[in-house]
């Protein structure tokens, strides 16, 4: 599995690459540069029971390509477009208990293609571009405040 | 005895169809007499409105409910397909204590139902009743807190609990509307409306239709006590406020997981003390931390109501000096940490809400609050925590969590000494499948950790120690401790340990929604993979069946006996208050 979900990872840049011109490849160049990896530990400059708030690393990666690394939630659907991101394994299961919760510190992570999903309690690193600020996701109203979109990731 | 057999079933059948119509509230439902509740019956099927008949005790409906009810020709689930017709009297009222026989029918469905509409006392016999609740409380959390707290010479104890000394008793059935098992919605729902429910739900009956709020409503203590006293309300709870046993004191929704609609229905009645966890729910969706999906900001809207907002354990302190008279007192974002966590080992969420108060911090300034009124309190305290740590079968984390709440038992008492007035209720909601065996002896020969489980003479006595006298042992892992086990579990490593690094999980989910033991505990020394006894799709163990012990003081109290429904309970509150004299009527 690890195998097929590395090669997905590098087909962006495979299509880059067969477009084959060479300007294209410098005007590329931005997404090709290694993204900056972000921990959970990274994720809040504050914490307080009146909100917490991103931290300035977070603020200032926003639109950017970032690497995290995590383990993936169980999804609603066997195959699906989004996951989510913990830091460690979930022992609970917020989409099938009424009062289950997500903890605080999750990224929902988008992928371009719908994935059929890794075992629990296997680390993956996702890279992907970084989205901050609350949205609802149309198709479930799921609500996140983080994401990563167009994301891959690979067993770590 | 073939045509016999026949004979039954065809009997059953029809009375299958006879029966089909259900009607809310069911059948031998308890009803505090003047108490607005939902009237509703659902039919099997559409049946026409001029088909519908309703009576009760013979009479037309409307003359004893107060109101006409309301046809509803098709009621449909949540892919639009019909469910059938129902009638439905919102807030409807029976004025005088007694037996009711509800019949209705349309076509050929007949249902027959009785209710027992109580009254109660004329006047009260307490003026304060501090209702005490450590969620999931069962015989081993109080032996165990026992054992760890005071320690045992030669088979006796060598001290007792605040809660060993409470005067009266009784054996709680704890079972939902829908299930012999049973959770902390419907357990407590039917403490705080006398009304028993269906498993998730809170201060409703659980109807057909998909809509959460709108399930048949009963009345609940903090309406009860607003419609008929001029009592100060307290709610107070180491879980998320909008948790279920905290919210059942307000709330009124099929689906415990509504926590940010029950968030905001602690707006509908105030409680003039609301302290414990779940910010998360108070805050707009656009704060990161929010669990809202809308703007709402309750924060504010309490503020704006003149409540004094506390969000640590020194603004708990200053909010009690000052006049306001309300407090809101939020101390995480989610769950509080427990006491171990907060306390000990700092570990847990610790580090990021460093300074929250425990369950005594919170009664104290709970209890100083409300007796400024002199009209008298109710008062509700869950120690949430003994359940959330037994779920995931962490014993020490949760006796040290009954030992905690046995302390807020004995703050309540040193307070009724003071004011004798005071109705004083110790209770779990429900219980867990958990017995102590034995003792763990690290001494013991081997490598083998069961080998070194001592039981029957093997066991001897356990040695923790409290020099500092403050209730709690001084540290968990001792040498030998405590050997307790639950009866059901998911796969799990059992490391026979305390789980010093923080709050065990002992299974996490695949990608098949299966829970398999969590990899994280299997090379701890010693420990063992226990293969599960629970479906797979159990997170954690689960809720015992078995009855709670309620004990009680005060006033009134002498009325806890015997064996008594969950739903019981509500009656002798409801009484001790005077909540259904005929002054009230």
């Amino acid at each position: 599995m690890g195998k097929v979900l590395s090669g997905s990872r590098f087909r962006r840049r495979d299509v880059l690459a067969m477009i084959g011109l060479s300007p294209m490849i410098t005007l590329a160049k931005p997404a090709l540069a290694a993204p900056t990896q972000l921990s959970f530990d990274d994720l809040y400059g504050k914490i307080s029971v009146l909100g917490l708030e991103f931290s300035d690393k977070v603020k200032s990666l926003d639109g950017r390509d970032v690497e995290m690394s995590g383990f993936m939630a169980p999804p609603l659907k066997a195959e699906a477009k989004f996951f989510v991101l913990t830091e460690i394994p979930m022992s609970i299961c917020p989409f099938c208990s009424t009062d289950a919760d997500w903890p605080d510190n999750i990224a929902v992570v988008y992928l371009d293609e719908a994935q059929t999903f890794v075992q629990a309690g296997v680390r993956i690193d996702v890279t992907g571009k970084l989205e901050v600020g609350s949205w609802t996701d149309p198709e479930t109203g799921f609500l996140s405040r983080l994401r990563l979109r167009g994301a891959t990731y690979s067993v770590a | 005895m073939r045509k016999f057999l026949s004979a039954l079933a065809a009997a059953t059948m029809l009375a299958g169809v006879a029966d089909a119509a259900t009607v809310y509230p069911l059948d031998r439902a308890t009803i505090l007499v003047g108490s607005p509740f939902d009237f509703k019956v659902e039919f099997d099927g559409v049946v026409k409105q001029e088909d519908v008949k309703v009576t009760i005790n013979g009479q037309d409906a409307k003359s004893v409910l107060g109101a006409d009810v309301e046809f509803v020709a098709d009621e449909q689930d949540k892919d639009g397909k019909s469910l059938g017709s129902a009638v439905i009297l919102r807030a409807a009222k029976v004025a005088k204590a007694g037996a009711y026989k509800v019949e209705v029918s349309a076509g050929d469905q007949a249902k027959t139902v009785t209710w027992d509409v109580f009254g109660t006392s004329a006047t009260p016999k307490a003026k304060n009743v501090i209702f005490l609740l450590a969620d999931g409380l069962s015989v081993s959390h109080r032996t165990g807190a026992r054992l760890m707290s005071k320690g045992m010479t030669e088979g006796k104890a060598n001290g007792r609990l605040f809660m060993d000394d409470l005067d009266h008793m009784a054996f709680i059935g704890t079972s939902a509307t829908n299930a012999v098992a049973t959770d902390s919605a419907n357990t407590m729902s039917a403490y705080m409306t006398g009304h028993k429910t269906a498993i998730n739900a809170l201060g409703v009956y659980a109807d057909r239709t998909p809509d959460s709020l709108d399930d048949p409503r009963v009345e609940n203590i903090a309406e009860a006590v607003r419609r008929l006293t001029k009592k100060s309300i307290g709610v107070v709870s180491t879980a998320e406020i909008e948790d279920a046993t905290p919210a059942a004191v307000i709330a009124h929704t099929r689906k415990r997981g509504d926590k940010a609609d029950i968030a905001t229905m602690f707006l509908d009645t105030k409680p003039d003390v609301i302290l414990g966890g779940g910010s998360a729910y108070f805050l707009s969706k656009d704060v990161a931390g929010s669990k809202r999906k809308d703007d709402k900001d309750l924060i504010k809207a309490f503020k704006d109501d003149g409540y004094t907002l506390a969000t640590d354990k020194s603004e708990l302190a200053s909010a009690a000096g000052t006049n306001s008279g309300k407090i809101l007192g939020l101390f995480h974002t989610g769950n509080m940490d427990v006491t171990l966590d907060r306390e000990f080992l700092k570990k847990g969420t610790v580090e990021k809400f460093p300074n929250q108060p425990g369950l005594k911090d919170m009664t104290k300034v709970a209890l100083e609050q409300l007796s400024k009124n002199p009209e008298g309190f109710f008062l509700m305290v869950e120690g949430a925590s003994v359940d959330k740590m037994s779920h995931p079968m962490d014993w020490d984390r949760s006796l040290i969590e009954t030992i905690e709440f046995d302390q807020v038992v004995g703050m309540a008492r040193e307070f009724a000494k003071a004011h004798p007035d005071t109705l004083i209720v110790v209770t779990g909601d429900h219980t867990h499948g958990v017995s102590i065996i034995g003792t763990i002896d690290d001494e013991k020969p081997g490598t083998e950790m069961r080998e070194k489980v001592g039981v029957y003479a093997d066991a001897g006595f356990p040695n923790y120690e409290d020099k500092d006298g403050d209730g709690f042992p001084d540290k968990v892992d001792v040498s030998r401790r405590l050997a307790i086990f639950a009866n059901n579990y998911p796969d799990y490593y059992e490391t026979f340990r305390p789980k010093m690094d923080g709050p065990f999980e002992p299974a996490i989910e695949n990608e098949k929604k299966e829970y398999v033991a969590n990899p994280a505990y299997k090379d701890v020394p010693g420990a063992v993979l226990r293969e599960g006894n629970l479906p797979r799709n159990a997170d954690t163990a689960v809720h015992a069946v078995d009855d709670v012990v309620l004990q009680a003081a005060g006033p009134g109290a002498g009325e806890f006996k015997g064996y008594m429904e969950e739903s019981d309970v509500y009656r002798v509150l409801a009484d001790v208050l005077a909540l259904g004299s005929s002054e009230n009527m």
